[in-house]
């Protein structure tokens, strides 16, 4: 469906500043035509930003934006014709369904004939016949962000954005929409830039991935370089890595660093060229094991047992109140004292850095 | 036998109140008698004691007397015109000046508060005040008129008050800011993100403002309008200082008024006040019909 391909979108340097605020820093990406990046971060971390930046709704304070040889980032929105789907859908409310998805082929002033054609097409892919001459108000959510998606993909845009398409569905819907914009991604062979806190989502859904933090890049990389390798503690407190220990480094070479601190050491990856001082040890909840592994034995009396299916979601504190967060098969009740054990290369040890905030945020996105 | 009968009735007395409740009928109703005693006491008796005395004439001659003496004699029907000719274009004016104003005002703007207390002020002030005021600004002596022949605009002084103009800048002066006030929260209800949908799809500032924010702020600009128009029709106090009462502004209110405390004609005031009412609730009758052929749901907004 798309005819307007194209080889490469380079974003050089974006940078967006409020006063003294960076919201965006230097922000260097190229994506491929009919790739899928999701942009992913905690709220505030200038995501959103990149987002109305790239789609020409805020301007640049630095930087460029071209699209092969063509530099777009002075371009109007207007002029720019990127789709977006925003967050709260954004659908007209006192238009139909059919002239919501018609609004843009109308501003182009396409032919009745070639108009009426194409909002029929639209709305048997995302499968809104029965709805189609209704206003948004009668459409539940994602009945609506479904009409979103089709007044966006309508015009065959070069690049769709979204922004947060789906954080105001509930769990079940999120799934399905998830699979259904992946489809049209593909079925259409469209270039998408989404934008989500949810690591899930960007992980399940995207061909590369960009994690931001506080308008600046961290990584970028497929699925499963962020989630077997990120970059620094602050990724990997994204990519689902709850316990970030910050420790005294013991020992460290190129390969492994051994790391103590109060009633607690760990043998661990060296991921970070640490050598000496402060270090941050992150491991998965689902890493850790009963017993001791790889000489890694951390003696731990369990807090708090949660019950989920197969496994025990466990929340368990050291002799000095360090929290330690794992996952195991076994039936551990609260003030049952274990010893846990990891295998070293599961334990990712980088030099200290904000690992924290993420965790925090990566928390407060999962409840 | 007798048993089974009282039961019966008392289940249907419990039925009926329950089917009362849901449709609302309940004890918490009893809570709106204040309100309706004060609107009884205070609006409907006078107004149908005013009603009642428009058809008793002064001079007997049938209960349509006052109504055809008003219809007849022309300075009399001419009210009609002046007080739309009035009503009208300032209405007309307040809410269309206040739409480009609130447009630009509608996101964050620097000062947009100090402005919005600026503007809160005529209204505060009353008509009195700023018929004084006007009458000392823009009268021949004033000091707009000294400026205008200092600068050679004008070599006589413009006649800018006694006269339509001077009403109709009264009108002005202490209707716009209300018209503004409510444009300006209608406009802050719709979505500022439609806007920016709008451009994605390719349309302009011109067409996003026509095909998306007018459609959506038009149920409200005809609340504004009817408000403001219902604010200049019944101009009494400007009319009678700033305007000519006996000729060019001799509006309905003045007619009513002189016909009751100096004519001492209670029952043609009345007519004359009724007359006032009903070409009143023409105008608003054809602007809601107007208002009901629009969209009027939700605008996205928090508003």
């Amino acid at each position: 469906m798309t005819d307007q391909s194209f080889h490469e979108l380079r974003l050089e340097g974006v940078s967006r500043r409020y006063g003294a605020h960076h919201a965006l820093a230097d922000l260097t990406l190229s994506i491929k035509g009919t790739e899928f990046v999701a942009l992913l971060g905690p709220s505030g971390c200038g995501k959103s930003t990149a987002l109305n930046c790239v789609a020409g709704l805020l301007p640049l304070t630095a930087g460029s934006i071209h699209l092969d040889d063509r530099r777009i980032d002075t371009v109007l929105p207007e002029k720019r014709g990127f789709g977006m789907v925003f967050q709260n859908y954004a659908l007209f409310p006192h238009m139909s369904v059919r002239k919501n998805i018609g609004f843009g082929l109308r501003m182009r002033k396409l032919s009745k004939a070639d108009a009426t054609r194409r909002i029929d097409e639209a709305v048997a892919l995302v499968q809104l016949e029965e709805h189609q001459h209704k206003r948004p108000g009668q459409l539940s959510g994602g009945q609506q962000q479904r009409v979103a998606i089709a007044r966006a993909v309508a015009l065959q845009p070069p690049v769709v954005l979204m922004d947060e398409p789906l954080s105001n569905l509930d769990a079940k819907l999120r799934l399905e929409m998830r699979m259904e914009i992946r489809r049209l991604h593909q079925d259409l062979g469209l270039t998408t830039i989404y934008v989500t806190h949810d690591q899930e989502e960007a992980l399940s859904m995207a061909d590369r991935l960009v994690v931001l933090r506080e308008g600046e890049m961290q990584q970028f990389g497929t699925p499963e370089e962020v989630y077997d390798q990120p970059a620094n503690g602050y990724v990997a407190g994204f990519m689902g890595y709850r316990n970030l220990l910050h420790l005294d480094v013991e020992r460290a070479d190129a390969e492994h660093v051994v790391l103590a601190g109060p009633g607690l050491r760990v043998v661990g990856a060296n991921r970070g060229e640490v050598t000496a001082g402060r270090a941050v040890a992150a491991i998965r909840p689902e890493d850790f094991v009963v017993g001791e592994v790889d000489g890694n034995a951390l003696p731990v009396t369990v807090q708090i047992a949660e019950y989920h299916g197969r496994e025990l979601s466990v929340e368990a504190t050291t002799s000095t109140g360090t929290k330690i967060y794992f996952r195991t098969q076994e039936r551990v009740a609260p003030g049952d004292e274990l010893t846990l054990g990891v295998p070293r290369h599961r334990v990712l040890v980088f030099g200290t850095g904000g690992a924290d905030e993420a965790a925090g945020t990566a928390e407060a996105a999962a409840s | 036998m007798t048993v089974a009968v009282t039961a019966g009735g008392r289940a249907r007395t419990t039925s009926l109140r329950h089917r009362l409740a849901e449709r609302g009928v309940d004890r918490t109703l009893l809570l709106l008698a204040p309100a309706l005693a004060f609107v009884l006491v205070l609006f409907i008796y006078p107004f149908a004691y005013g009603l009642q005395l428009s058809f008793t004439p002064a001079e007997g001659g049938g209960a349509l007397a006052n109504y055809r003496e008003f219809f007849s004699d022309p300075y009399l029907r001419n009210t009609i015109w002046k007080t739309l000719g009035l009503g009208l274009p300032a209405a007309l004016l307040n809410v269309l000046a206040s739409v480009p104003i609130a447009y630009l005002m509608r996101g964050k703007v620097r000062g947009k508060r100090t402005l919005t207390t600026l503007l809160v002020v005529p209204i505060t002030l009353g008509t009195v005040l700023t018929a004084q005021g006007l009458l000392m600004y823009a009268g021949p002596a004033g000091w707009l008129n000294k400026l205008l022949i200092v600068l050679h605009i004008t070599d006589q002084p413009l006649p800018l008050v006694h006269n339509w103009t001077g009403v109709f800048l009264s009108l002005v002066i202490t209707g716009f800011p209300f018209a503004f006030l409510l444009t300006l929260s209608y406009l802050s209800g719709i979505d500022p993100s439609l806007e920016k949908a709008a451009a994605t799809l390719g349309a302009g500032p011109w067409e996003r403002f026509r095909r998306v924010t007018m459609p959506l702020l038009a149920p409200g600009l005809a609340i504004t309008f009817t408000l403001s128009f219902v604010l200049a029709f019944s101009v009494f106090p400007s009319a009678q200082l700033v305007g000519k009462p006996a000729g060019q502004t001799r509006v309905l209110s003045i007619a009513a008024y002189d016909a009751a405390f100096q004519k001492f004609d209670y029952s043609m005031g009345c007519a004359i006040a009724i007359i006032m009412a009903v070409v009143m609730l023409l105008v608003i009758a054809l602007v809601m019909v107007w208002r009901a052929t629009l969209y009027r749901g939700s605008t996205g907004g928090k508003g």
